[in-house]
């Protein structure tokens, strides 16, 4: 069960809850081995195992706790943290001192800002960024044109980032905005 | 950064698709060369990179091993 760190990673971002994400990962693993002569040989055994996680959790799991804010976000500017984190200093030999604020958040930090994404776009950051799928994997995956997956996957990690944003500033890792 | 200058705008605008491995390799080489000669595009393109190395890896969780144990036994009841 070489997928299952993955899965249960994505499983636990899309439910938000480990309850919930154990019986999505069980389910994917029961529905896949029903449906394996469905799986064509010499294709992406992950991404096929990923569209079953992904139409498991949209069919069964999504409607328990659907909220109304799923649709849409805020856009927010390329660049959104870096651009924030101009004028550090300190930078040591070969990273800068932007890129060592990034090492300070943690893991729940990074896990909530993730979480806090409307679930569409969390899917696809999860999918591009996490797992590193392609972005015809990812229209694969979720069944949508390539276009979509590109607008969705570029604002969500720009919203993410906006939220990292926002625990740096309560952290006191990046400067409160000037004026 | 110089903002005005439409080869910045042009790789901001493409960020994406180049870290994605996503452009055609035509443009890639544009984009790749913008950045060696322009130092702050180059330095902010290094903190998305590293941004998304960050975020991957601090998103990984440990499967609980009862799940394992939970899906091998289903799978063995098929």
């Amino acid at each position: 069960m070489e997928f299952m760190p993955s899965l249960y990673t994505a499983a636990l971002r899309m439910t938000r809850n480990p309850a919930d994400a154990e019986d999505l990962v069980q389910e994917t693993y029961l529905k896949a081995y029903r449906g394996f002569g469905g799986f064509e040989q010499g294709t992406n055994l992950k991404a096929w195992l990923y569209r079953i996680l992904t139409n498991t959790f949209i069919n069964s799991y999504r409607s328990k706790k659907r909220r109304p804010e799923e649709s849409d976000i805020e856009d927010v500017e390329d660049l959104y943290l870096y651009r924030r984190l101009g004028g550090l200093e300190g930078a040591t030999a070969g990273q800068s001192a932007e890129e060592q604020v990034l090492e300070h958040f943690t893991e729940s930090e990074i896990k909530e800002a993730l979480d806090s994404l409307p679930e569409q776009f969390r899917i696809a950051v999860l999918l591009g960024d996490v797992e590193g799928f392609s972005y015809k994997e990812i229209a694969e995956i979720l069944d949508i044109p390539i276009g979509t997956v590109m607008s969705r996957l570029h604002r969500g990690r720009r919203a993410l980032q906006k939220r990292l944003y926002e625990f740096g500033r309560q952290r006191g890792l990046v400067a409160e905005p000037q004026g | 950064m110089a903002e005005d200058k439409g080869d910045c705008v042009e790789a901001v605008h493409l960020l994406y698709h180049y870290l994605d491995g996503e452009l055609t390799t035509e443009r890639r080489v544009l984009i790749s060369q913008h950045l060696d000669d322009c130092p702050p595009c180059g330095q902010a393109f290094d903190f998305e990179a590293e941004l998304r190395v960050v975020i991957a890896q601090k998103c990984r969780e440990e499967v609980p091993p009862e799940l394992v144990e939970r899906v091998r036994k289903a799978l063995e009841q098929e």
